[in-house]
């Protein structure tokens, strides 16, 4: 009997241990976040190697987001179909050596702003003398985001402007002005569209364009004819926009191909991002969806087959809100981060960190999820991310932003977000059927993240630390050297929002390297050149991007962080046309100009 | 949820015959269906977190049970009831991280062993540590709120069949009295809150709701003994989850089970006791 109360005691204390062990967890966390706090520059210097100011309006930039209007019918739920449309791209549109940006409005009749950098420290808005502004005019949508490639290889970046409508090329005239070139080139009329980028996926020399739709492009959101244009599920839908694929014939015009080359989806597209992951030398495709499955598109030269399952990235349905690649463990192999949404108490998909696995020769390519073990994995309702070193310590670092509806702090529409979330299609998909947002916020003001890497697959968060302290609700996110410092400077686009300029102060004694490629027989953007940096019996690949994160451009120089006392061994860069070039020891801090041997 | 523990009467022994080798006893028919629901969701949608989490929750569930059972009852126990704790827990827990799997599963299954009125454990033992997980882990853990791919079949085919199971039970008016109630509460909220009725009753319409209404809300462990009262509760429950809902609650359902069932059975224990002692005075 004595025995037996023993038992009974032990296990009651046990459980009671057990039920409680989740919020003594919360605790002992929350303390270790309470001392997150922001440091001056000084400490953050000392303590992690970089600090970030946010400088916009001394740089002259007083851009700020506004959202569009749409159908009556949404007014209802306005802020949250509403919600995207901030975008950042990184361009040298006129060829000087310094990095301008462009950044697009949402709001019918308000201007894009094309920032022309000044090279002291401030930009001026050229948009409207080079013909890039006036481009959300009614009845042809508003703009979702915008890349730049050299289609027609003259030397001067070009303007893929995509919009929750008509999408638009500009055609650069050699930085004195642009050319509306969409007829000729042979875009369709409408494509409610949140991603493209450029990318030479044949490997002829001339970039093709990607563009993944949203909602489907039968959808004027300003003239419904119905309310039957949400998704069908939250996680399973496939009633979204269908993917493009434009092949450059070379003449100015595009040629759609993507269902001849196997690219045939309507999930939801927010982001994409190419990159050569097999090594073949072909770029594949990554295309993160909303409301369902990652697809990965395995280029063969030839055609793409959709191995996001086979490769474990398309599995597990999430809200895919971004794709990003990194090399992070400086193993000359790309990680792929897709953001996803994160709510206490409600919804907790948590980000995906897809990590390579170890594979013999000839194996097909698989990923683990390693978000949580590298400390990457809760971060809001997420939105654009990048890597990049901004402490030139020699390892790729990550930023995210996130937030998703910044109204009213007091009143949450999650509850309601939920109720809808969980109906049936026939429900869900109809617009009329969400309840009112009323003024609600949804993951609003939310604090954003850097995570830095510590080489050895931990991630910390130091945002608040290093100066990045906003909360507005963050869309894109674009790295750039844009004073030519020899560092990363952090532009974010906000919903809503100003254009925010986090300039980067980093230690100076971390070194750096830098290379702006310019292809040949490779496309002259050298987008899908990868340049493999060897120091300290280190490794680092990165390559050129057509577009990346979420409606976002990095600049397309590759920027290479090198920490203390760097011996460069060498430099590889690999050009999309299959060449291999070697440059021998590189001088660290300095701009290397790599054009493609012939 | 827990083992529906129906007791079928001792048989004499009879030679093989069709009927009764096709039959089954009663107590694996819920494992069977929810382990159907389990595998065809899975398969048609890929909905579950991962193999390893589902099963670190069946595992831990049943292990839990031996252990326990083993050590206070000195016997080892049928684990059909841990099996479909173990389950429920593996779809309802949505968690990137795989310790919220554990901890449900352990909590739930010591819950019977430890949470006891007059031998009797109060709570249904899955509603129990779900229901603690989401209230005091809400940063690492949220119920499956979600619809599993955009099909009307699948639906009718789990209604169907999850009516028919229940109903050999001798369950069904329980889940009926619910569904009912859930019903009629939802335009009251549509009424009072102008949302659209639609946007009330799709909880309803989910995979959540199906597993709720047909085995955490007929668990017999934990509902009270009379039909007439298991009606009269369950439509308690309804309400409660109403006036939850009503504040925004977004796991109401756990949290209204939570709250009222236990009530319910402590209020009949006590009538009983009562009874109990009105007949011995009298007699």
């Amino acid at each position: 009997m004595k025995r037996g109360l023993t038992a009974r005691i032990v296990l009651a204390l046990v459980f009671a241990g057990l039920v409680f062990s989740p919020l003594i967890a919360r605790r002992i966390t929350a303390h270790r976040d309470g001392a997150k706090t922001q440091l001056d520059l000084q400490t953050a210097l000392a303590r992690h190697g970089f600090y970030l100011q946010e400088v916009s309006h001394a740089a002259g930039v007083n851009f700020v987001h506004q959202a569009p209007t749409l159908d009556s019918r949404l007014d209802h739920i306005m802020p949250q179909v509403a919600s995207m449309g901030a975008s950042v791209s990184i361009v040298d549109f006129d060829h000087d050596g310094w990095p301008d940006i462009y950044v697009t409005t949402s709001k019918e009749g308000a201007k894009n702003a094309l920032y022309r950098n000044m090279h002291d420290g401030t930009f001026k808005d050229v948009a409207e003398e080079m013909g890039v502004a006036d481009v959300n005019l009614a009845g042809t949508g508003v703009s979702t985001g915008a890349v730049w490639g050299d289609y027609d290889n003259d030397g001067y970046e070009d303007l893929l402007l995509i919009k929750w409508g008509k999408p638009e090329l500009f055609h650069n005239n050699a930085g004195h002005g642009f050319t509306r070139v969409t007829e000729q080139a042979g875009l369709p009329p409408w494509i409610n569209a949140n991603t493209a980028l450029w990318f030479d996926y044949d490997g002829d020399g001339l970039l093709d364009l990607f563009i993944g739709g949203y909602y489907s492009e039968d959808v004027d959101l300003w003239h419904l004819s119905s309310t039957k244009m949400m998704p069908d599920s939250f996680e399973y839908a496939k009633n979204g926009g269908r993917k493009y694929l434009f092949h450059n014939l070379g003449n100015g015009k595009f040629e759609e191909v993507s269902e001849k080359v196997g690219i045939n989806s309507r999930r939801w597209a927010l982001a994409s991002v190419a990159a050569d992951l097999h090594g073949t030398g072909h770029p594949d495709l990554f295309v993160a969806n909303d409301y369902g499955v990652s697809e990965l598109y395995v280029n063969d030269g030839k055609r793409f087959h959709e191995a996001g399952e086979q490769a474990g990235v398309g599995f597990a349905p999430k809200s895919g809100m971004n794709a990003s690649f990194g090399d992070i463990l400086n193993q000359g192999r790309y990680s792929v981060y897709v953001s996803n949404i994160s709510e206490e108490g409600v919804l907790i998909q948590g980000n995906n960190l897809w990590v390579p696995k170890e594979r013999a020769s000839g194996d097909t390519l698989q990923y683990e999820n390693l978000a949580r073990d590298f400390g990457v994995e809760i971060g809001g309702w997420s939105f654009g991310a990048q890597f990049g070193d901004l402490n030139n310590d020699g390892t790729l670092d990550l930023y995210l932003t996130n937030g998703y509806v910044s109204l009213d702090r007091d009143k949450s529409y999650w509850y309601d977000f939920s109720k809808i979330a969980g109906g049936h299609s026939a429900i869900i998909n109809d617009a009329k059927n969400w309840p009112a947002m009323e003024g609600r916020s949804l993951s609003g003001y939310q604090t954003k993240h850097v995570w830095l890497n510590d080489g050895s697959g931990k991630f910390v968060d130091v945002a608040q630390a290093v100066g990045v302290t906003d909360t507005y609700d963050g869309r894109a996110v674009a790295f750039a050297d844009l004073w030519n410092r020899g560092v990363l400077d952090v532009i974010v686009a906000n919903e809503r929002g100003p254009l925010l300029i986090y300039k980067n102060t980093v230690t100076p004694e971390n070194k750096w390297i830098e290379f702006e490629l310019e292809g040949t027989k490779s496309n002259r953007s050298a987008i899908g050149a990868q340049v493999t940096v060897f120091w300290n019996g280190e490794q680092q690949s990165q390559e050129v991007s057509g577009g990346s994160g979420f409606a976002a451009q990095s600049q397309r120089r590759l920027h290479f962080g090198l920490g203390k006392f760097p011996k460069i061994e060498k430099a590889v860069v690999r050009w999309p046309s299959g060449k291999i070039q070697t440059i021998d020891a590189p001088a660290p801090n300095e701009i290397h100009v790599v054009k493609e041997p012939a | 949820m827990s083992q529906p523990s129906v007791v079928a009467a001792p048989q004499p022994t009879q030679p093989l015959n069709w009927k009764r080798f096709f039959s089954l006893d009663n107590r694996y028919i819920a494992p069977m269906f929810i382990t159907c629901i389990l595998i065809a969701g899975h398969l048609s949608f890929g909905i579950l977190e991962s193999y390893k989490k589902t099963g670190i929750a069946i595992v831990a569930s049943i292990v839990t049970e031996l252990i326990l059972g083993r050590i206070f009852t000195g016997k080892w126990p049928n684990i059909a009831s841990a099996y479909i704790t173990g389950i429920s827990v593996g779809i309802l827990v949505r968690s990137p991280a795989f310790w919220p799997y554990l901890l449900c599963s352990v909590i739930s299954i010591m819950s019977k062993y430890v949470l006891r009125v007059k031998g009797r454990h109060i709570w249904n033992p899955s509603n129990f540590g779900i229901s603690v997980l989401l209230f005091l882990a809400p940063a690492a853990v949220a119920g499956l709120s979600i619809q599993w791919g955009n099909y009307l079949l699948p639906m009718i085919v789990v209604w169907i069949l999850g009516s028919i199971t229940i109903a050999r039970l001798h369950r069904f008016h329980i889940t009926g009295t619910y569904v009912a109630c859930f019903i009629a509460f939802a335009f009251l909220r549509s009424f009072l809150t102008g949302n659209p009725w639609q946007s009330e009753i799709a909880p309803l319409t989910g995979p959540m709701y199906q597993l709720f209404i047909f085995f955490m809300i007929t668990d017999p462990k934990t509902t009270v003994r009379t039909t007439r009262w298991q009606c009269i509760v369950v439509a308690i429950v309804a309400l409660v989850e109403t006036v939850l809902r009503l504040e925004q609650v977004v796991y109401a359902p756990f949290y209204a089970l939570f709250i009222v069932g236990p009530v319910a059975l402590l209020i009949e224990m006590w009538l009983d006791s009562r009874k109990t002692v009105a007949v011995r005075v009298a007699t």
